[in-house]
């Protein structure tokens, strides 16, 4: 049971900086997601956390308590690794033990080779192989126990590996984008079993990764990193509905938002939206219409059918491509075609030419 | 038609292993040689033909000769004491270094791992008048410490495992430092049951190099009593035998075969741990 406190974390490389100044407050329980493009630094503020990499400035506080100069130890943090990192020459009971072993073992009982004479030893074993046992039946690899990480598919090692981390009881975990070696299916399987392992130890959580549909599924709130600034922290929800900047409109939602700048617009633009700022819609709200009854005109470039959904898209000359969604049933196009666009605008976001979300005047007065 | 074909494909074969034979029987003529004339008596050994089966076996008593009229034994448990120690002490200094060098982030770095490189280069024979000075001048000449202590610290190992230890992920010690594991314990723990391979190779180097070494120990020893197997051999020679030539390459076999099954029993692991710092 943790809240962190992020305070203004710098960290810099020689002449690039990664983090410019991110503060987050991440709530006692929480499921918080990290998500940005590789190399954002969303990875380097987990490691932070973890106390693996120093910060250049800010600090990190946990329950009111500064741990800055604490070693990863003695944070009490657990982190899954994207490679697992499992030690190969150990069996996975040994993987899992390990952790309790280095805190409940005094240094004479883990002595190589001489350990397992001095007394105690025994007795905190027995303790150690109750708990290793209980967390491998939760995970179901019990059977496993015996075997080398090098003899278990991906998934039985990615269970491994949050099985060592919730050994020990942390009160914060750390998941550097876990399920990014699993393949889709598996994927999904485990999206489902750390949200369920989330609720079950109602620890602290904090995500990376770099998938939007592991943030959207997972999280209580998502925090958007781009560049080394977090651009916006709110609920999956919120992100998609009511984005905060054009980039974080971008990376969340697939097939990803309609851009259009304000200068291609005929007609139906917001009138508040400036003439040198862009305007976003999602494509499941726009339909498509007769040639030159909507509000942008193009070509049909390509049409993918998914089944449930038909994704169109319309090439609209100097406006570039965009994306709307059909009903199946609905009148079929045909490549080539000339159609336009609808869109209401309830749904329109505006964006100033820096990329900032401008709003109605009238709802910020409200 | 097919039959030509066939023929056709198997003669490169043939010829590369025809090629790979000739180098290999070159390179074992002087064992074989050396095994020969451990085998024959005097008088064949020195008689004007030259053929390559003993006229006469006198294997044992050439055996037994050397066994006898020198302290084989003894050499060979000098060896064995010295190149253990020569290892062991080499691990201690290397391994820590080489994973400072691989995994740790500190100043100065890289002006150390030009240093390691150039501690390579310098050849043994050019540190001997130093080495010779300073044991002298601490006055453990002709003893144990005087064939170790010169060897303790090996460039060349530091070099090797470093190149290995590079392999290792870095997420894998993370873990193990968030598990717990002080730095210590991430080598002894970690680090080494992972490099088994490239130990086995600098191992081999480290035997092989130490076992078979005359220069170091011609220099450093002259007591008997403290020699290693090459130089034993050489003491042997001058004091006792003169020219029966028969026990003296007895003695030769005797040394020498200790290092080949310990070398093949290795092989596998030597060819991977050369072969893994060579990909890097």
């Amino acid at each position: 049971m943790a809240n962190i406190h992020l305070d203004t974390i710098a960290k810099g490389y020689g002449e690039t900086a990664v983090l410019k100044g991110v503060s987050i407050d991440i709530r006692d329980g929480e499921f918080l997601t990290l998500i940005g493009p590789s190399g954002c630094g969303k990875s380097t503020l987990l490691r932070i956390i973890a106390g693996l990499e120093t910060q250049d400035s800010g600090s990190i506080a946990v329950d009111g308590d500064i741990i800055d100069g604490k070693r990863p130890k003695e944070r009490d943090v657990a982190m899954v690794f994207q490679s697992y990192a499992l030690y190969p020459h150990y069996t996975i009971y040994d993987n899992i033990a390990l952790p309790l072993r280095t805190r409940r073992l005094s240094n004479a009982q883990r002595f190589p080779l001489l350990g397992s004479l001095v007394p105690g030893r025994q007795t905190i074993e027995v303790g150690i192989r109750q708990e290793v046992g209980n967390v491998a039946e939760m995970l179901g690899i019990s059977h496993l126990l015996d075997r080398k990480p090098g003899q278990l598919s991906g998934g039985q090692r990615q269970r491994v590996a949050l099985g060592r981390a919730m050994v020990r009881h942390p009160k914060i975990f750390l998941m550097d984008e876990p399920l990014s070696n699993l393949d889709a299916k598996l994927r999904v399987q485990m999206r489902a079993e750390i949200v369920d392992l989330h609720r079950r130890l109602g620890v602290t959580f904090v995500y990376v990764t770099h998938d939007q549909a592991e943030a959207m599924t997972m999280s209580d709130r998502v925090a958007v990193m781009i560049g080394g600034d977090v651009l916006q922290i709110a609920p999956a929800e919120e992100l998609y509905r009511n984005p905060d900047d054009i980039r974080v409109a971008e990376m969340i939602g697939s097939p990803k938002i309609n851009v259009v700048a304000r200068k291609h617009w005929r007609i139906g633009a917001p009138q508040f939206a400036l003439p040198d700022s862009q305007i976003a819609f999602r494509p499941e709200s726009a339909t498509i219409a007769a040639p030159s009854g909507g509000m942008l005109e193009g070509n049909v470039a390509g049409i993918e059918n998914l089944g449930a959904d038909i994704f169109v898209k319309v090439e609209l000359g100097d406006a570039g491509p965009m994306v709307v969604r059909r009903a199946p049933g609905e009148r079929r196009l045909e490549i080539g075609e000339s159609v336009s666009v609808i869109t209401d605008a309830a749904h329109m976001l505006v964006f100033d030419a820096a990329g900032k979300r401008v709003r109605p005047v009238e709802r910020i007065a409200a | 038609m097919s039959k030509l074909s066939s023929i056709s494909r198997k003669v490169p074969q043939i010829l590369r292993h025809g090629i790979l034979a000739c180098t290999g029987l070159f390179a074992l003529l002087p064992f074989i040689w050396m095994v020969s004339l451990s085998l024959k008596p005097q008088e064949d050994i020195f008689a004007a033909d030259f053929h390559l089966w003993p006229s006469q076996f006198s294997g044992v008593e050439n055996y037994t000769a050397a066994f006898v009229s020198a302290p084989m034994l003894h050499f060979l448990a000098n060896g064995i004491f010295v190149c253990a120690a020569i290892f062991l002490v080499q691990l201690i200094v290397c391994v820590p270094c080489a994973y400072a060098l691989a995994k740790l982030r500190f100043c100065g770095k890289d002006t150390l791992f030009a240093a390691v490189l150039v501690g390579i280069l310098i050849p043994p024979q050019a540190l001997a008048i130093p080495h010779f000075i300073m044991l002298y001048l601490f006055g453990i000449l002709n003893t144990y410490a005087s064939l170790i202590v010169p060897w303790m610290i090996s460039a060349f190992g530091i070099f090797l495992l470093r190149q290995f230890f590079r392999s290792i992920p870095d997420e894998t010690l993370q873990a193990a430092r968030l598990d717990g594991l002080g730095e210590f314990e991430i080598i002894w723990r970690i680090m080494l049951p992972m490099s088994t391979p490239a130990i086995a190779a600098f191992g081999i180097f480290s035997v092989v190099a130490h076992w078979n070494d005359l220069f170091w120990p011609l220099i450093a020893v002259r007591d008997q009593e403290i020699s290693t197997p090459a130089l034993g051999i050489l003491l042997f020679r001058d004091d006792e035998t003169g020219q029966s030539l028969g026990p003296l390459m007895a003695g030769s076999v005797i040394i020498v075969t200790p290092l080949l099954l310990a070398f093949l029993a290795a092989q596998r692991r030597f060819i991977d741990g050369m072969a893994s710092t060579a990909a890097k």
